[in-house]
């Protein structure tokens, strides 16, 4: 024992010796490598990077990922599939990231660096049961009414524009509806059309509800 | 002997009989399909999304629901009927107010908000399809019988 202690440093002190080492390196100027060579591999590498970063963000971005977790397989995806948003006649459907993650890019880098927070929640189970579920479920929903309503309701506009949409196929009381709050901008999609895509939280002080 | 085969023969006559009455009978509402068969569902029609209200038929009835409820949740935590039809929501949403009776309790007691025996609407208000019914209804309304217009009857 006595011997290992003198002969060799401690583990701690190899680290740091190693550190210095590396660090030493990289700040000398290469004395093998041209600068052509560098800049090309530091460009390739590059590219290898941006699309690996890229790959994983698109691949985090799918609803096969959203539903990998069972917090949002049998509580939201369920209820998500008895709607028209995923059942209707003609087969178009909205994954989760069609609502959920916004298209534009610098804006999803932006929703992605908030959903950090939902891996913290994945990762202590805040809502790994039902019950804890349904008593987040108001907090949750008021997360993503905030964040529709701050952006004129931009994930439903991506597919349903007002430009496209021809009242006169719809039934009256959406046409009256439709040209007294949506096309006079007193109201956003999410203001009116809430629990859409599933259920509805405790919805006794929210406004327009009872 | 003459007599038991004379019977048994009246008797399998009187089931075959039977069975091709009952059969026509009943082919009159669920078709040619079998009894211990399910048969093909008749086509689902649309919801009537007109909003003209319909008249009762009697004072007493639940209004009908005109517009298409389809993914409108009813449940303890929400109730999408009262965002429009709520005493508070009726400015905005210019439909008709639910009736003060559903502001009273079983014992004529007067309640803030709505009964919660009267909460779940769709238990007496129903939308409406477009269908051919299966049986003939001959119902006459309490207006016809007192001016006794009624075609066949007497004034």
């Amino acid at each position: 024992m006595t011997t290992t202690d003198v002969s060799r440093p401690s583990f701690w002190r190899r680290v740091l010796s190693f550190a210095r080492e590396v660090w030493g390196v990289l700040i000398r100027s290469s004395s093998v490598f041209s600068l052509a060579f560098l800049v090309l591999a530091g460009f390739v590498a590059g590219i290898i990077f941006w699309g690996a970063f890229n790959t994983a963000l698109e691949l985090t971005n799918t609803e096969t990922f959203c539903i990998s977790c069972h917090e949002m397989r049998s509580n939201v995806f369920e209820e998500l599939k008895t709607t028209v948003h995923y059942n209707n006649r003609s087969g178009v459907r909205a994954h989760c990231p069609d609502c959920h993650v916004p298209h534009e890019w610098t804006h999803k880098i932006a929703r992605k660096m908030q959903a950090s927070k939902e891996v913290w929640g994945k990762l202590f189970g805040t809502i790994n049961t039902r019950e804890k579920f349904l008593d987040h479920r108001l907090e949750l929903a008021i997360h993503e009414w905030a964040r529709m309503k701050a952006n004129d309701s931009l994930e439903c506009r991506n597919c349903h524009s007002a430009q496209s949409m021809d009242i006169t196929r719809q039934s009256p009381r959406a046409v009256e509806a439709h040209q007294r709050f949506l096309f006079t901008g007193q109201k956003t999609c999410i203001d009116c059309h809430k629990g859409i895509a599933h259920h509805l939280p405790d919805m006794r002080n929210v406004p327009g509800w009872q | 002997m003459a007599n038991r085969s004379q019977l048994l023969a009246a008797a399998a006559f009187m089931a075959l009989l039977s069975s091709v009455v009952m059969a026509e009978t009943f082919s009159a509402l669920r078709g040619a399909t079998p009894l211990d068969q399910e048969g093909p569902p008749p086509l689902m029609t649309p919801e009537q999304n007109s909003s003209v209200r319909e008249p009762r038929n009697y004072p007493e009835q639940p209004p009908v629901i005109p517009h298409s409820t389809e993914g409108y949740e009813i449940s303890t935590n929400a109730n999408k009927c009262l965002s429009c039809h709520a005493r508070t929501r009726v400015r905005e949403s210019q439909a008709p107010m639910i009736s003060i009776t559903h502001y009273s309790d079983r014992d004529g007691q007067f309640l803030a908000s709505i009964s919660p025996r009267r909460y779940f609407c769709t238990q007496c208000h129903v939308p409406q399809h477009n269908v051919r019914t299966p049986v003939e209804n001959d119902f006459v309304d309490i207006d016809t019988v007192l001016k006794g217009a009624a075609p066949g009857r007497p004034r």
